[in-house]
């Protein structure tokens, strides 16, 4: 159990730059997810904390002590890897065992610490078996194992539930929360996935290009983004975003964004639009309308309220504590 | 329906043809080995005298007891015993080095990594005929004619196998080496402990390919033995022949011809299932 803090961190692959300089403090026990779309650096980030990437310039703390150069193994980590990485030719067994027999544990604590992550992760009928004869969640649960056997200080997840399918996903995303809570281990995660990082972060961090547009909670993070990016990312359909020019009372080159929740429809509206096509998911319907200057919106209503016909015209507005607006460089004012 | 039969009948006659063809070749290929058998389980004047015997005789125990324990110029069994120390040698040899400097290459950035590993690349090229002489050299030089280092240590640099584990270790995936790192493996327990045991069917079917090639060297021994007691058998075969007007025992040649088939035949047989799955699949 540890403190994990970046400052100002950077990393260059020769000429380019990946990461800006990231500054986050992540506090024992915390569960921080790291959310972004491919290539922003999330996986270039993680792999730095862990050792597997040399820091190109800043500082990576663990528990209070820098650790740039120090060896993976000796910063007290433990790592899940998207394909899980495990040693195809030892069993299940050998596979969770081998961290601990190279630090030399005994071996009827390396039985006994085995046992215990077997135990928890319903892994004790396949000790024996080679990771080949497992199951793709099976699998993922070895690898947990191997990570908790250590009982690091802090745990490391590279996107680890990318390669099971979408049923296993939710139920093994319920148990890593479960695990990560019961052990109280910090933890850090990294996924594509906004669905992930909003039911299993404590905090999140919105990653976009090399840098963390926004750290927080998933609710606020949500509720108030600071970047258009970060209203765009998070939330699905996403932020719809309308040029100022188009709004009463806004000027040009501000960007205004309303989640498609906050939209209300029915005249007279602050603006005026015609539905495209509507989309009834059962519990909610997706109305896509068009704008008289030709830009999407998207609104989302409860499906007990009566579905709009298409090519309809209808009056859009919102309140106004809904309204977020951005400036050129999409900054929240 | 009667399409269909007609297939199978058809099929039935191609897959006779084929076989028999099949039957055909390896006779024609066997016959020569059939005859040398023959020829080490009769007596010296039943060979020289037409016809040409094509049953075996009933000196099987005589000529390969006389063979193995005195031979002509040394008993064949201690040709049999160098020519093993040399293959197995070669073979080990080989793959321990090629191992060992393929995981250089694969696993750590050194300066002029790319030179070397091309450098190594080249002297495919350089096979031992082509620096046989200046080879001669440097071992005589450093005293190594007649011994077991002189018959080996030459053939054991191998661009080929060094290549091939090139080859395989890219195909292992980084994150491997990665989770390794993160147990606290250095690299060489991830060498042993990991890398070693997954190569363990490519190293089966590579050390079959060596141990033949080791067992099989000619010109070398020949040139670097000159002591009969350090003969290896490939080459002993040659030396058996009789110079000028001796006559040759060709019974006990031809016994040593067989004998010097065996060993390989064991190999490739004992290791078949290995090889077989070292050629056509990778675990991974
Ligand atoms: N070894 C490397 N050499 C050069 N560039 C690299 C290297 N590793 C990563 N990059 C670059 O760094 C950027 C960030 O990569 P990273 O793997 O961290 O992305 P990511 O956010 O994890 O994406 P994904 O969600 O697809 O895994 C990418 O643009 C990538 O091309
Ligand atoms: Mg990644």
């Amino acid at each position: 159990m540890a403190t994990v803090t970046l400052r100002n961190v950077k990393k260059s692959f020769g000429k380019t730059d990946v990461i800006h300089g990231v500054d986050i403090d992540i506090a024992d026990g915390e569960f921080i997810v790291i959310v972004g779309p491919s290539g922003c650096g999330k996986s270039t980030l993680l792999r730095m904390v862990a050792g597997l990437e040399t820091i190109t310039s800043g500082e990576v703390q663990i528990d209070g002590k820098v650790v740039n150069t120090i060896e993976p193994m000796e910063r007290d980590i433990a790592m899940v890897f998207q394909n899980y990485a495990l040693y195809p030719h030892m069993s299940v067994f050998d596979n969770m065992a081998y961290g601990l027999k190279i630090a030399k544990v005994p071996k009827s604590e390396i039985a006994d610490r085995v046992a215990t992550a077997a135990k928890l992760l319903q892994l004790e009928p396949y000790l024996q078996r080679k990771p080949r004869e497992l199951s793709g969640g099976q699998r993922q649960r070895v690898a947990m194992g191997r990570a908790i056997v250590r009982k690091p200080a802090v745990f490391l997840f590279d996107e680890p539930l990318s390669n099971l399918d979408a049923k296993l996903r939710v139920q093994m995303r319920l148990e890593i929360k479960a695990l990560q809570r019961e052990l109280g281990v910090t933890a850090l995660y990294v996924t594509h996935d906004q669905v992930e990082a909003m039911t299993l972060a404590d905090r999140m961090v919105v990653m976009n290009g090399g840098v963390a547009d926004q750290i927080g909670k998933p609710l606020d993070v949500y509720a108030d983004p600071q970047t258009a990016f970060v209203a765009g990312f998070i939330g699905s359909p996403p932020t719809n975003f309308l040029d100022g020019g188009l709004v009463p009372g806004l000027s040009n080159g501000v960007t205004l964004g309303i989640r498609p929740e906050h939209i209300q429809m029915g005249d007279p509206g602050r603006l005026s639009a015609h539905v495209a096509y509507t989309e009834a998911l059962g519990a909610e319907t997706l109305i896509h309308c068009r704008l008289t200057d030709g830009s999407q919106l998207t609104a989302r209503q409860d499906a007990s309220v009566p579905i709009p016909a298409e090519g309809q015209s209808i009056g859009i507005t919102w309140e106004d504590g809904h309204a977020m607006t951005f400036d050129a460089n999409g900054r929240r004012l | 329906m009667s399409d269909h039969t007609g297939m199978v009948e058809k099929r039935g006659v191609g897959l006779w043809l084929t076989h028999l063809g099949l039957i055909i070749g390896v006779l024609f290929i066997f016959f020569p080995i059939w005859l040398a058998f023959v020829a080490s389980t009769v007596t010296q004047p039943e060979i020289v005298r037409p016809p040409m015997p094509l049953l075996p005789g009933d000196q099987f125990f005589e000529n390969y007891g006389r063979a193995l324990t005195s031979g002509i110029n040394a008993p064949v069994a201690l040709m049999l015993f160098n020519s093993l120390v040399m293959a197995m040698g070669i073979a080990l040899g080989k793959i321990a080095i090629s191992l060992l400097s393929a995981f250089a290459i694969v696993y750590f950035r050194f300066p002029l990594r790319k030179t070397f590993f091309w450098l190594i690349f080249l002297t495919l090229m350089l096979p031992v005929e082509v620096r046989i002489v200046p080879t001669y050299e440097v071992i005589a030089n450093f005293g190594m004619l007649n011994s077991y280092q002189g018959l080996i240590l030459p053939l054991v640099a191998s661009a080929t196998a060094t290549f091939l584990f090139r080859q395989f270790f890219m195909t292992v995936p980084d994150e491997l080496a990665e989770a390794a790192r993160v147990d606290g493996a250095k690299p060489m327990r991830f060498f042993v402990d990991i890398l070693l045991p997954m190569s363990r069917t490519n190293i089966a079917a590579l050390f079959v390919i060596l141990f033949i090639y080791g067992w099989n060297q000619y010109l070398w021994p020949l040139l670097i033995t000159t002591d009969p007691e350090m003969n290896t058998i490939v080459m002993g075969i040659k030396q058996m022949f009789p110079s000028g007007d001796d006559t040759a025992d060709w019974p006990v040649i031809m016994a040593t011809s067989i004998l010097a088939m065996v060993p390989p035949v064991l190999v490739v047989v004992g290791m078949q299932r290995l090889f077989v799955r070292g050629l056509v699949e990778s675990e991974k």
